[in-house]
């Protein structure tokens, strides 16, 4: 019998090649082609006079010059808004170019064609645009005051409105015993892959087709967004992504006006061209996320436990809304975490600033729900002077209550039901790895000593998997080899491994004999993309499926050769064999050969086929309902998002003199189902850690009030080192299967990040004894709420709760 | 982020160097290890007509140590530095500065004298020439001077170099015997230029009573002033001097102003904070660097 590779820590496959500088990505490719610059705006929101491009024409080695007038068709209209919702009450997007007015730092006013980058941005510092510079709104709270507007056109600034409501949370809370009120901030940050975005594109004007490499999380949706706006049929256009540098959600959004302008002029130059994004650029031109600032007024009873819940936030999505509002509702919904909120009401409003876009990053809104409603927790907690942990136990949906419906409207339109999940057994773990009883009389001890220490905890439950569909191609070759093609694409992430772990399973062949394609439309022209934490379920449950088909039809086909019943048959190790008689049977090899009717004696394969005969010799070679070839596709679509779930504790220790803040131990309880593959489920908490630790105490985006980006760099953004993020990560997994796939899996890439801020805040409230109501947390800030706390200005929070049973 | 065009030279001896120098003028820069030039270059915060890269003038490349102090040329890299045994023996703050300097990475190809010319008020190095009364050996084709730290940083990344001047080396003299040096800083991550740091020398008698003790800073004031700290623990024993009220004496001769890191009340809080710790270790070492046993405050009471 094979060994079971589900659920096996395989070694991932595509790492010898990406670790040994064997990866191709975009800058890779290429070579010999012209290169794209961009002349962006210096102004958050300004006018444009005029464009001189006097001085740059004589530039040796310029191509071409382009501005909006020069754009043509559906080129030249607003990008789409991918993602429309009804909430949605004012929805702008950026043109390519900017047409008119800039309405943040970095839009791309110019773009400049020439023979080398170095050549392109000589002619950039050559053009001369001038600006009528307009009023900038620049935070959330100065949006919200619409004192200036970041869109002319648009009142208050307000983009999208949405109101969601269970039961009468006013009222309940109006009635209940205990009231509280918090007001809390989060700051931006964004996802800074290694490798920037990029385009590169070749147009082959003989066969009219355009071949199309990016740095993209979905090659299908840039296919289409780029043969729509270029008006080219979509059979015309190819999209492949390379190896990716890294996207965590920036490389989701799409098109972005580099992947359609890159190859729009490669069409009309007739020559390859390619656009790389530098660092710079990326700061000010890709997108943002996180910045809320958020209110919470909750009523509840003495055991804490949630009577009513009112949530108001504002949510800053930047310049334009491209990508919807999937944030702001992913907040709204996802804040309700592991817990009953008993009723609940929410409303945000989504605002204009002008500032870099907001898309998706990592998380995508949760770690903001999650920092509201476990600053919620941990608040109650405190006011009833009950142990924090006790306070979240008693507002658990039980696992007797599953599926259990939060009766909300979920970012996919589908409703808010959790499928699985045993919060009680998640948290005793956690209390188990970090020793949360013993915490007390540590934190005394230190407290003797002279250090501070705290302990911070935080839930979470993430939508992952989200639809509507992946789709899977498994093909055996004569050779017995494997190939596997999904559309969606791949970031570094182990799909290679993990799928083929999956198909290798289900056909009974050896891991080392399937080979993985992903995000190349030539291969799977249907997909979606890779984020929501789908990859896993989404095409792993595709491939599975497609596998299964495979695996059927080559029963079949062997039953015939071998004069067996395929139900007798199994497949291992490559071999189709009868059941308790393993020595008759015949290799995949031959069966893949026996598939299709056009049998040329290539090879030794094809040769040692010829002793089988298949198919009724009176019919037609290929049977109504059949097609030659040992092949299978098939696509997953799941009804709704499947639910993971995981619990944080983090202890910190604060530098009573520097206010620095030192991670002494990170503790995760994660629950994604059925793990395919440990290691890789554990890489992805310890990346998801990592930023965590970046979004908790070092990364925010400073603009200062013009809307000027004052740490456009990796010098002042101070995205942690490997010296910054713990050493260690203690995990304990916890594995409820999902009951709505076939393989009982659950997303686990963006479950790392989701409750670092909440944890890290709790942490430092319980070391300082002062609340904590904004994040990130710099140590000059810790410095100045300590000023604060001893003025009397910030109150003062319990840190050693009362023994459970006194009042 | 491409540089501007330049024209590259790449002189291999001293007088190569210079000649070329005094040739270009004022539209040269000399490139060195890079750690700033070449982002500077890059994003076009710096545009020179012309390069000259020192990289081949391999007699620059020298670190020579005597009990008088340390000379380190032009070429010779942070790393070369911080792993000379001589240069650690004669003059102990030099590895201690080092080893805060950025990451192995950074310090393999920066120069120790290029860090001094590019006069960052942030750059450990500078906080230790001025400490140390070091200076710097300015040549050109026709003359040759010696400019002390004092007179050398005029200003944030500005300093006395004319046109047709290499900084050929750098001298950090020994302190006297009895004295110890430490370098304290805080830096928002791991290698980071620091929000503050800190390098304190201390120098006792021979009974173990504080003779002289001394801060300059970083990331603190525009050129690394020298803050005397001696009044507040003159003459009293290495251990029971209350250097708490040294680190508060220097706290006027800094002003420091707030940037994206850290408010201008948490710079001069931690001022405060790592100069009394940074005095504090500095007289533990020169206790140790005493050769004779001494009377203690501990012993004395």
């Amino acid at each position: 019998m094979t060994t079971r590779l589900f659920g096996a820590p395989v070694p991932r496959s595509e790492d010898a090649r990406l670790l040994t500088g064997g990866g191709r990505y975009l800058d890779d490719l290429g070579h010999d082609a012209a290169a794209v610059a961009f002349v962006r705006s210096p102004h958050a929101h300004a006018r444009i006079v005029d464009v001189d491009v006097t001085d740059a024409l004589d530039v040796e080695g310029l191509l071409a010059v382009y501005t909006y007038e020069d754009l043509e068709g559906a080129l030249a209209e607003p990008l789409p808004l991918l993602i429309p919702h009804p909430s949605i009450v004012a929805g702008r997007t950026a043109h390519a170019l900017a047409s008119g007015v800039v309405h943040h730092v970095g839009e791309p006013v110019v773009m400049v064609v020439a023979s080398d980058r170095y050549v392109a941005e000589d002619v950039c510092d050559r053009i001369r645009v001038e600006y009528d510079v307009l009023p900038a709104v620049v935070g959330v709270r100065n949006a919200r005051d619409a004192t200036h507007l970041a869109h002319a056109d648009v009142p208050g600034n307000v983009a999208a409105h949405l109101v969601q409501e269970v039961g009468d949370a006013r009222a309940a809370i109006d009635a209940a015993p205990h009231v509280l009120e918090l007001e809390l901030d989060i700051e931006r940050s964004a996802c800074t892959p290694l490798e920037g975005r990029g385009v590169y594109a070749r147009w082959d004007a003989d066969e009219s087709r355009l071949r199309l490499w990016s740095s993209t999380q979905t090659t299908t949706g840039v296919r289409a967004a780029v043969a729509a706006k270029l008006e080219l049929p979509l059979s015309a256009v190819d999209c492949t992504a390379p190896d990716v540098g890294g996207g965590f959600g920036v490389k989701i959004m799409h098109p972005w006006p580099e992947e359609v302008l890159v190859p729009w002029a490669a069409r009309r130059l007739d020559r390859e061209l390619k656009w790389t994004e530098d660092r710079r650029e990326h700061f000010v031109s890709s997108a943002h996320e996180r910045a809320q600032v958020q209110q919470v007024r909750v009523g509840f009873d003495d055991a804490g436990r949630l009577l009513g819940l009112d949530v108001r936030f504002w949510h800053d999505n930047g310049a334009y809304l491209p990508y919807g509002v999937i944030v702001p509702i992913i907040t709204s919904t996802q804040l309700l975490g592991p817990y009953k909120p008993g009723a609940y009401r929410v409303e945000f409003d989504s605002l204009y600033t002008n500032t870099v876009i907001v898309t998706p990053y990592r998380g995508a809104g949760r770690p903001q729900g999650v920092f509201a409603m476990e600053r919620t927790m941990d608040a109650i907690a405190d006011h009833l002077g009950r142990d924090r942990v006790a306070v979240r136990e008693a507002n658990f949906i039980g696992p007797d209550e599953m599926p259990y419906d939060q009766q909300m409207t979920f970012q996919d339109g589908r409703p808010l039901v959790y499928d699985s999940g045993d919060f009680p057994a998640t948290m005793a773990k956690l209390k188990d790895l970090v020793g949360w009883d013993e915490f007390a009389a540590y934190r005394e001890q230190a407290r003797a000593e002279g250090r501070r220490v705290g302990i911070g905890v935080a839930c979470y439950v993430e939508g992952t998997g989200v639809g509507p569909y992946e789709g899977g191609h498994v093909q055996v070759e004569t050779s017995g080899k494997v190939v596997v093609a999904t559309g969606l694409t791949t970031q570094g992430q182990g799909h290679e491994t993990v799928f083929a772990q999956i198909v290798a399973d289900e056909l009974g062949v050896p891991f080392e004999d399937v080979t993985v394609t992903t995000g190349d439309t030539r291969r799977m022209p249907y997909s979606v993309g890779t984020f929501a934490s789908r990859a896993a379920v989404m095409s792993g449950n595709a491939v599975g499926l497609a596998a299964r088909n495979v695996r059927t039809k080559a029963l079949r086909i062997a039953g015939d050769a071998l004069e067996a019943d395929p139900q007798d048959l199994e497949i291992v190790d490559g071999q189709v064999r009868v059941k308790g008689n393993p020595s008759v049977g015949l290799p995949l090899s031959t069966v893949a050969v026996l598939s299709n009717p056009l049998r040329y004696a290539f090879d030794k394969a094809s040769q040692a086929a010829t002793q089988f005969v298949v198919g009724d010799p009176d019919s037609p070679p290929v049977a109504e309902d059949d097609e030659p070839g040992l092949e299978g596709r098939d696509f997953y679509s799941p009804p709704q998002s499947t639910y993971a779930n995981g619990m944080h504790a983090v202890v910190v220790e604060t530098d009573p003199e520097t206010a620095e803040i030192r991670i002494l131990r990170y503790c995760v309880v994660h629950d994604c189902g059925n793990v395919v593959n440990p290691m890789i489920v554990e890489g992805q908490i310890h990346g998801g850690v990592a930023q965590g630790v970046g979004g908790a105490l070092y990364e925010r985006m400073a603009y200062d009030e013009d809307g000027q980006l004052l740490n456009a760099s990796f010098m002042d953004f101070l995205m942690p080192y490997a010296t910054e993020v713990p050493a260690t990560v203690e995990i304990d997994h916890l594995e409820t299967p999902s009951p709505l796939n076939p393989l009982g899996i659950k997303g686990a890439g963006e479950a790392g990040v989701i409750p670092g801020a909440a944890a890290f805040a709790s942490a430092i409230e319980d070391a300082e004894g002062f609340r904590i109501s904004a994040m990130p947390i710099s140590p000059s800030e810790l410095f100045a709420l300590r000023a604060r706390f001893a003025a009397g200005d910030i109150p003062a929070v319990r840190t050693a709760p009362r023994p459970e049973g006194t009042s | 982020m491409k540089p501007a065009p330049f024209t590259l030279h790449s002189p291999s001896t001293l007088d190569e160097t210079l000649e070329v120098l005094e040739e270009l003028g004022d539209d040269a820069k000399v490139l060195a290890g890079g750690q700033s030039l070449i982002p500077m270059l890059n994003m076009r915060l710096a545009a020179p007509a012309h390069l000259v890269d020192v990289n081949g003038v391999r007699e620059l490349a020298t670190v020579s140590a005597s009990a008088s102090g340390v000379r380190v040329g032009a070429l010779a890299r942070h790393t070369q530095v911080l792993r000379d045994a001589g240069a650690a023996a004669a003059v102990p703050l030099l590895p201690q500065a080092l080893s805060l300097v950025a990451h192995p990475v950074v310090r393999n190809r920066g120069t120790t004298v290029g860090s001094l010319v590019h006069a960052d008020p942030s750059g450990e190095m500078t906080a230790v020439l001025a400490l140390l009364g070091g200076s710097l050996e300015l040549r050109s084709r026709t003359r040759t001077r010696t400019v002390g730290a004092d007179a050398f940083f005029l200003g944030p990344l500005e300093a006395d170099l004319q046109p047709g001047e290499l900084a050929v080396s750098a001298t950090f003299p020994a302190l006297p015997p009895r004295s110890g040096t430490a370098f304290r800083e805080v830096a928002r991550r791991h290698g980071d230029y620091a929000v503050c740091g800190v390098a304190a020398a201390v120098t006792l008698d021979a009974a173990g009573r504080v003779e002289r003790a001394a801060v300059s800073y970083i990331s603190m004031t525009p050129t690394p002033v020298v803050v005397d700290a001696t009044d507040a623990v003159s003459g009293r024993l290495w251990d029971a001097a209350d250097w708490a009220a040294a680190a508060r004496s220097c706290g006027d001769a800094v002003d420091p102003e707030p940037d994206l890191h850290a408010s201008a009340a948490y710079r001069r809080h931690l001022g405060t904070v790592l100069t009394r710790q940074a005095l504090s270790e500095a007289a533990a070492h020169a206790r140790t660097a005493t050769d004779a046993p001494l009377e203690t405050a501990g012993g004395a009471a």
